[in-house]
């Protein structure tokens, strides 16, 4: 009795309570004539499509930057690649590559900077970190307007110039990872094997980072910088370092993410993206000083499930769509639990 | 303190205000707008908004920061619209009555949200973000869900045709500048909206007794450093919360005055973006997250407005695309909040770390080489 009231503590009472709202969810789904299969595909799509953006809030919350609130830069970044590579006529395999390769000069960039700024202004990472987003995302807009592009499927038809606002990668990379080694069974299930392995070596290879020895000094400087201090680690080296793997992973999860909804989303796309990463992570467990592997996955599942959930469920019972409503209030009341809740002197 | 360190210390504190009125100047040319109309719309705008911004006064000299959470007070004001134009209550008698059901709602929100920052210390902006769109959803779902179901609403025209939820845009027809319109005054070709500056007069001067009263020195206290007040019996969560109700109040009502004068109400969205212009306008006007004056808000509106209203015809003369005006300008809106946050944090670390070394007796003028590599070590205050 102790230890189930301990963990629930731990885990925490939103989490349990959307747990049971997403079982609740499947359970009824049969009954309102949404296909389970369909469902169960269209989560393990999601969860790989999402996965990695997720990811990337664990190194920063793990050196102690806070949640991520501008991996806003990341997604640029990953822009940027993306459009490069199809300004390069790169296709396939070769193409989605070539796309992270072409963004990991521009986070690396983006991300040092970025940490530069977060390393002045301790404390105050957050509300900082968001603005330094919204900011860039503005610049960046102008940006896709008057660079140089001048790949047709890309560029506004009738001035032949400045970006589209959604392009289609169907001839280039579509699906590349969702469709490597996909197993079908049935008219509506599908399972992305490729995707999920990608997501799969993203995580391991995090994994062991945080065992490295420059991933346990990282977690070393979050848990108590002082300490860390003491022992002969650079704080702000490691903080730098989280800061340019955050902003790196970012741009890889949304080429991950554009492979497998077809389109790269330009212009203030990627400010609505950020907010669900976040909490998503907390949804897993996560604190703002705390994230593992596990908070990732379960996060990431339990999120993208009620996002895809609602919609189906939700409309089929009350004839209205309230996803919407119900995302806004899930999403934000989570971060909002976890900023509110008294910070943990972490084990 | 040397010159050239005061020279410095002085750019920091108004950089934001310097790099504004550079950009605004440069931008004013190539718009081709007449300095008449600039000065009008600059009349309009600070009738329509310096309401809104001086409801973030008081939260900052509660050492809360920017209360980004006043966005919930905007959407109390917006319910109370709502309600005066399905009774059909039409001219200032409406915006009372709004104000009336507005009231209640964003005193509520307000001790909510004053205890949820109560929860989350040191975070408060960060917070209130987040609150805001956390209410946000809850707003909505009010809006369009419970409206016309729930609660009956006799004014067809503003309801959805499915049956309930309201309309994506109502329309103030009744309401449309009837504040404004009670008297105004026409000075040289010039109009101006006599009652609005009144009312904002009067929240000035209440600004200003309230900062003498009791509950107003409590307040300061607080901002200075809690525990202080604390131990001289000043109950601090109290003295909080009071500070965030005042401001979602005065939002509530700063919304309904925005509202009137922009005469249509986007249902759903047109608390997006309250907070940030509010703050945005207020840093602009040389605040930062400690410190803000009346005059602040009065320089900042005029400032972010003028630049407002030049920057999207600038883009279209200067880049041939009004878009570019466009993001430009909420560029610089995002930029000047991140470029005013970064430099208050920036500043206070580095104050912290000129205050350690005097500590330790070394003298001002080798502090300035060592307080930049203080920083640079992270030293952390």
């Amino acid at each position: 009795m102790r230890n189930l009231k301990t963990f629930i503590q731990d885990f925490g009472w939103p989490r349990i309570i959307i747990f049971f709202f997403l079982v609740a969810l499947f359970v009824m789904a049969p009954f309102v004539r949404v296909r389970l299969d369909a469902s169960v595909s269209d989560v393990l799509n999601r969860f790989g499509q999402n996965a990695i953006m997720v990811l990337a809030m664990v190194p920063m919350i793990q050196s102690g930057c806070g949640l991520n609130f501008g991996l806003a830069l990341g997604l640029v970044a990953g822009l940027l690649g993306a459009t490069l590579s199809l300004q390069l006529e790169l296709h396939g395999m070769l193409g989605f590559l070539g796309a992270i390769v072409l963004a990991a000069p521009f986070s690396i960039i983006l991300g040092w900077f970025y940490a530069k700024l977060l390393n002045k202004v301790k404390g105050e990472e957050m509300t900082i970190a968001m603005y330094v987003g919204f900011s860039f995302i503005m610049f960046m807009c102008i940006m896709w307007l008057v660079l140089p592009y001048n790949n047709p499927t890309m560029v506004w038809g009738y001035a032949g110039k400045g970006l589209r606002t959604t392009i289609s990668v169907e001839n280039y990379w579509l699906h590349i990872l969702n469709n490597f080694l996909a197993i079908k069974i049935g008219q509506f299930f599908v399972f992305p094997t490729g995707l999920l392995l990608f997501v799969a070596l993203f995580a391991f290879l995090m994994w062991l980072f945080l065992r490295s020895k420059t991933g346990t000094a990282m977690t070393a400087v979050g848990s108590n910088p002082d300490f860390a201090r003491a022992s002969g680690v650079d704080v702000d080296k490691m903080r730098t370092i989280s800061v340019i793997i955050s902003t790196f992973l970012g741009a890889v999860g949304i080429i991950v993410y554009e492979q497998s909804f077809g389109f790269i989303q330009l212009y203030t796309a990627p400010s609505p993206m950020v907010f669900p990463a976040v909490a998503a992570i907390l949804i897993g467990g996560a604190s703002i000083n705390k994230a593992s592997m596990a908070n990732v996955l379960v996060g990431t599942i339990l999120f993208q499930g009620l996002l895809t959930m609602t919609p189906s469920v939700i409309n089929s019972l009350l004839q209205t769509d309230m996803s919407e409503v119900i995302r806004i209030i899930v999403s934000n009341g989570m971060i909002l639990y976890a900023l509110t809740r008294k910070v943990k002197v972490s084990k | 303190m040397s010159a050239r360190k005061k020279l410095s210390t002085l750019f920091s504190r108004y950089a934001v205000v310097i790099i504004f009125v550079i950009i605004t100047l440069a931008a004013i040319p190539p718009s081709g707008l007449s300095i008449k109309y600039i000065l009008q719309e600059i009349i309009t705008r600070l009738g329509r908004n310096s309401f809104l911004v001086l409801a973030l006064l008081l939260p900052i000299y509660a050492g809360m920061g920017l209360n980004f959470g006043m966005t919930l007070g905007a959407m109390a004001g917006q319910v109370g619209l709502i309600f005066a134009v399905n009774y059909g209550i039409a001219n200032w008698q409406g915006l009372v009555f709004a104000m009336l059901v507005g009231l209640p709602i964003s005193v509520l929100l307000g001790w909510v949200c004053g205890l949820v920052m109560n929860m989350a210390k040191g975070r408060e902006m960060v917070t209130g973000y987040i609150l805001a769109f956390f209410i946000n959803g809850i707003y909505q779902f009010f809006v369009m869900y419970m409206l016309g179901s729930v609660i009956p609403m006799g004014n067809k025209a503003i309801v959805l045709s499915r049956g309930y939820g309201i309309r994506n845009t109502l329309n103030l027809e009744s309401v449309r500048q009837s504040l404004d319109n009670i008297v105004m005054l026409h000075v040289g070709g010039f109009s101006i909206p006599l009652v609005t500056f009144i009312i904002i007069a009067l929240l000035c001067g209440f600004v200003v007794w309230f900062k003498k009263t009791k509950l107003g020195q409590d307040m300061r206290a607080v901002g200075q450093d809690m525990a202080v007040a604390e131990a001289a019996g000043i109950p601090v969560e109290k003295t909080r919360i009071v500070a965030i109700i005042i401001s979602t109040v005065l939002a509530c009502a700063g919304q309904i005055i925005f509202l009137q004068n922009m005469g249509n109400l986007a249902t759903y969205n047109a608390h997006d973006q309250t907070g940030f212009f509010a703050v945005a306008a207020i840093l602009v006007g040389g605040a930062s997250v400690t410190h803000a004056s009346i005059a602040n808000v009065f320089v900042g509106v005029m400032l972010l407005h003028s630049m407002f209203v030049v920057s999207p015809l600038a883009g279209q003369k200067l880049f041939g695309s009004a878009m570019i005006g466009e993001y430009f300008r909420q560029f610089i809106g995002y930029g000047v909040i991140a470029l005013s946050l970064v430099l208050y944090a920036w500043r206070t670390r580095k104050a912290a770390a000129e205050a350690r070394l005097s500590l330790r007796g070394v003298q001002d003028d080798s502090a300035k080489g060592n307080g930049g590599t203080a920083v640079g070590n992270g030293g952390q205050a």
